[in-house]
């Protein structure tokens, strides 16, 4: 018997999976991303394609969760396929903001965030593709972590971009946030991509709060363009770090006015490839085609399946693919991303993290974005940069606009650098 | 900076690459939306080469038999399956 009422719209499937009966993860109850899969509990990643979709196995984050002791109390509203930053491109409607009614919980992991700050879980496994994690940990008073490329297994993702997507916590605070990032960190057969940095991890004990002596960059870039009320509560949360013995200084990463572009170009590249599975034959919608051809039967199912932003992204993706483009877009962005990652490193270098908003915005109203795709990709301009170069980063709440909205702070670290990015976040919760 | 001229054929075109049937109001959304992204996009002109150095390393492992999922599991999230084999639509 489930205790979830979920007034915000969090879940898509309330179902309760038991884990170890010890564990350091006893006693926490965990909701999990419905893009995450969990054997015999649907797995829809928010799509109409996948409405019926019961996975035959669990990914490996979820195998480990359970095997720490944790309960998995129900799965997660999501952007359909993981495409949106407000969770309201799902097939099954939008989730509303605990922290603030009225608004989005920022996405794509809008549900698992907005469960944990409604405290329906204790924690909630999101995915971080280009902000996935921390925007909606932004938007939601919460704190969410994007693990470098490579930390956490994707055994088990259902793919929507296989080079930038990582498996991350969200959390009420940075602790439980860390904890449970140990638990799922580390390698996996099943996953080529994972590394042997995760495997033996304390993030937990990192999280002391002891920011004495702690150097921190801010990149002028990703301060200038954010909403006045933002700054202003950014430069408030540095300020109250200074008085913590961190000391900050800024810094240019010229490449980052590029980092949207590249994001999306290559995300769409993938996505188009990636979902070329759906056709409706192993799995997905049963449609009975009205004609013999098996493209237009393809085209048919997939015509039904897929929502706008997904057909957007994948015709798109098509289009940056195909001959006498790929080099104009596909390429130029692989160039980007190589730059992004030079600037990163050589700005870590001077630092030991680096510091922004996590969002340029505060949290939309419900239904302000839907109409124009541009508007909302822009939002991802503090956090795709950090998929393009494959780091770590940290979202923890930096207060609340006048109008009583979260604003986020993030915290970029070095390759592996988990550690530090967790012992920053852990000064402020 | 230019825009991208997107036609409404262009995205019919796509569309039918990427096997996605699309309604009519669907394409004349798309053929403006598309132009706002790509004259977007176009700003990665100014991106310069970059020699990229990936620290990265092939993985291997031997390459043992392994249990898998069972016939019967696999099939069961098909619409519709024949004597243990998946059934699509007609080949023509």
């Amino acid at each position: 018997m489930s205790g979830i009422e979920d007034p915000h719209d969090a879940f898509l499937h309330v179902e309760t999976v038991e884990g170890a009966d010890k564990g350091p993860l006893a006693d926490t109850s965990v909701a999990v991303k419905d893009n995450i899969s969990t054997a015999d509990v649907p797995t829809t990643c928010g799509s109409a394609m996948l409405e019926d979709y019961v996975p035959p196995y669990t990914a490996t984050a979820v195998e480990r969760l359970l095997e720490a002791g944790a309960t998995v109390v129900g799965k997660t509203n999501m952007d359909e396929f993981g495409m949106g930053t407000t969770t309201e491109t799902s097939a099954f409607g939008a989730t509303e903001n605990p922290a603030a009614p009225g608004h989005v919980p920022g996405g794509s992991s809008g549900g698992s965030a907005a469960a944990v700050a409604a405290g329906e879980a204790d924690v909630a496994l999101g995915t971080d593709t280009g902000g996935s994690v921390r925007c909606p940990a932004a938007f939601c008073g919460v704190v969410g972590i994007k693990p470098t490329y490579g930390l956490v297994s994707r055994y088990g993702l259902i793919a929507y971009a296989n080079s930038l997507e990582t498996i991350g916590p969200i959390a009420r605070n940075v602790k439980d946030a860390a904890r449970t990032l140990d638990v799922v960190a580390g390698p996996d057969e099943r996953d080529a991509t994972t590394h042997e940095a995760g495997a033996e991890t304390n993030y937990a004990a990192a999280a002391d709060g002891d920011v004495e002596g702690m150097e921190i960059g801010v990149p002028t870039e990703l301060v200038e363009g954010a909403d006045d009320a933002v700054v202003e509560t950014f430069w408030d949360t540095i300020a109250k770090l200074e008085s913590q013995g961190a000391s900050y200084h800024e810094v240019s990463l010229p490449s980052v006015e590029h980092a949207v572009q590249a994001y999306y170009v290559i995300a769409m590249s993938e996505a188009s490839s990636n979902l070329a599975r759906f056709d409706g034959v192993r799995y997905g919608k049963d449609v009975d085609p009205e004609t013999g051809n098996w493209n237009e039967a393809f085209a048919e199912v997939r015509g039904e399946g897929f929502g706008e932003e997904v057909k957007r992204r994948v015709l798109l993706g098509t289009y940056a693919l195909s001959a006498g483009y790929h080099e104009k877009y596909y390429d130029k962005a692989q160039d980007a991303r190589a730059w992004v990652k030079q600037d990163f490193d050589e700005s870590l270098a001077e630092a030991d993290v680096l510091a922004s908003p996590t969002m340029p915005v505060p949290p939309m109203e419900l239904g302000e974005s839907l109409d124009d795709p541009l508007q909302m990709y822009l939002a991802d301009a503090n956090t795709t940069p950090v998929n393009l170069a494959n780091l770590p980063a940290i979202s923890v709440p930096a207060g609340e606009t006048d109008d009583g909205l979260p604003v986020g702070l993030q915290f970029v670290g070095g390759k592996f650098e988990e550690e530090t990015i967790i012992r920053a976040g852990s000064a402020l919760a | 900076m230019s825009e991208p001229r997107v036609e409404p054929d262009d995205v019919r075109h796509v569309a039918q690459l990427a096997r996605v049937s699309l309604a009519g109001e669907d394409v004349e959304a798309f053929t403006e939306q598309f132009a706002d992204i790509l004259d977007h996009f176009e700003t990665l002109d100014e991106v310069p080469d970059v020699d990229a150095d990936a620290d990265l390393v092939n993985v291997l492992r031997t390459d043992e038999v392994h249990e898998g999922l069972s016939q019967e599991e696999a099939l069961r999230n098909a619409a519709e399956t024949e004597d243990g084999y998946f059934v699509g639509p007609n080949v023509s």
